[in-house]
């Protein structure tokens, strides 16, 4: 069968997506019109293009509804169980070891088990995260790219937000002590663990925070509007980033 | 209606006449194609000839549309498949600036999902950048009219990070072979490394 058989609108197309049938070199717009059903082959081609622009609209739309919230369930997973991992590893590290003598495998085993959900968790994270922002992901780690995403609520939210918050996303409660009036404003929130903040020293790491912050909202916003790949944000970064730790002291 | 060039600080590149779509230039009101921003350029810079003009044509792993974009201002119908949902999402947008540039959003490895409304077609162009490269040109053959002309990007670390890059261009080749008569392998060196595009016909 063929779309336009099915009607001449976006359920049509979607219909004969779902349907489906035998690949073929065949003059689509010519039978089409000598069928009666349109016209002229451009009555065809401009009812195809409206039917397949709004067909995709509304499935691409749902896909890329489903994919966000599986990196963002995914990120906080990641964060739970990093740290129950934590948690118990502190508080076992002494007698895990001793299981000739204390019945402990269970815990043992479970520990395992959360330690391999997190890699598992991770591995999902980063083949995800590239795909729904693949220049974010280039910038930061994507671990770090879907924490960003999770925290602003999405890819679309962090796209819209000016640069200076999305510096202390993540630090909201040192900012809630800041606007009470009872702490200095934060530098910075998650994106500390960006190598380029951490690894600036002390005095200049506001700085530094600025400067990722600003190309990391760039990268969201290109991400989310135009979505192809591009290497010079990196280049662009780093060259800022060299002349800031490059500074000296006096 | 047809691919143009420009000539900018002593270089030429391919350049058409649509509505800009990215950040690219525009010059003399064309908007220029670069050959490191699109492997269709690259191609058409290193003397590889894509007849476009008035064609129709099946581009297999459309992405964001960039390069379907430049397509759709040369051609008569562009069918853009693209199975990701984040660059099929931008895909969607640029089609909705060019009347016929068609969005397809599918996988390329199963065409029987997108026979009744992809038309035969006289140009495939296939960029996908997965394993199973030639696999997929050929399983979408039955689309490409008798004498048409395929051009399918080959990603050499794609198939296997070990291997030399012209043994992967030869082992797409031979197995487009099973669907095609293939002319030559173009290497897009210097503006992608370890990507060539195989020339081949219906
Ligand atoms: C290198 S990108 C294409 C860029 C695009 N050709 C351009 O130049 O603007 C490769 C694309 O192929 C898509 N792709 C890979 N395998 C595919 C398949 N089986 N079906 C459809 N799309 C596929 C990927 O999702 C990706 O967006």
């Amino acid at each position: 069968m063929t779309w336009y058989e099915r009607g001449t609108d976006a359920d049509a197309v979607t219909e004969e997506l779902d349907e489906g049938g035998e690949p073929d070199a065949r003059d689509l717009p010519g039978d089409a019109v000598e069928s009666g059903v349109f016209g002229t082959r451009d009555g065809y081609y401009d009812a195809l293009h409206q039917a397949t622009v709004e067909g995709a609209r509304r499935r691409v739309d749902e896909a890329v509804d489903t994919a966000e919230r599986d990196v963002i369930n995914a990120v906080r997973t990641l964060e739970t169980v990093g740290d129950s991992l934590n948690e118990l590893d502190e508080r076992t590290r002494d007698w895990r070891e001793e299981t000739d003598r204390v019945p402990v495998e269970g815990v043992v085993e479970g520990r395992n088990a959360l330690e391999e959900t997190r890699d598992e968790t991770r591995g999902f994270i980063e083949e995800r995260t590239p795909e729904l922002a693949p220049n974010l992901s280039n910038l930061a780690d994507p671990v770090l790219a879907a924490r960003l995403i999770a925290l602003a609520g999405g890819l679309d939210e962090l796209a819209r937000m000016p640069s200076s918050t999305v510096q202390v996303l993540g630090a909201e409660d040192a900012l809630f002590r800041h606007l009470r009036g009872d702490a200095p404003p934060p530098k910075h929130g998650v994106i500390y663990v960006h190598p380029y903040v951490r690894g600036t020293r002390e005095d200049e790491r506001g700085s530094a925070a600025r400067a990722v912050a600003g190309k990391l909202t760039i990268a969201a916003r290109v991400d989310r509007y135009a979505g192809d790949l591009r290497p010079q944000l990196a280049d662009e970064l780093d060259e800022k980033m060299e002349r800031i730790q490059g500074r000296d002291d006096g | 209606m047809t691919v143009g060039w420009v000539d900018v600080d002593g270089e030429r590149y391919p350049a058409t006449d649509g509505e800009k779509v990215r950040d690219e230039r525009v010059v003399d009101g064309l908007r220029l194609w670069h050959p490191r921003r699109s492997k269709a350029s690259a191609a058409l810079v290193k003397g590889v000839d894509i007849p476009l003009e008035d064609a129709r044509v099946l581009y297999l792993g459309g992405g964001a549309g960039t390069t379907p974009s430049y397509f759709a201002d040369a051609a008569r119908a562009v069918y853009a498949v693209e199975f990701a949902p984040s660059p099929a999402s931008r895909l969607v947008d640029v089609a909705g600036t060019r009347d016929r540039l068609f969005p397809v959003f599918a996988d390329a490895r199963k065409p029987s999902v997108y026979a009744g409304i992809v038309e035969g077609v006289d140009v495939l162009y296939q960029d996908v950048a997965t394993r199973g490269q030639a696999d997929v040109a050929v399983k979408n053959a039955p689309f490409v009219r008798d004498g048409g002309r395929v051009y399918v990007v080959v990603k050499a670390r794609s198939e296997d990070v070990t291997a030399e890059p012209e043994e992967k261009y030869e082992e797409v080749a031979d197995r487009m072979e099973d669907a095609y008569d293939v002319d030559r392998t173009v290497d897009l060196s210097p503006f992608y490394d370890d990507h060539a595009v195989v020339i081949a016909r219906r």
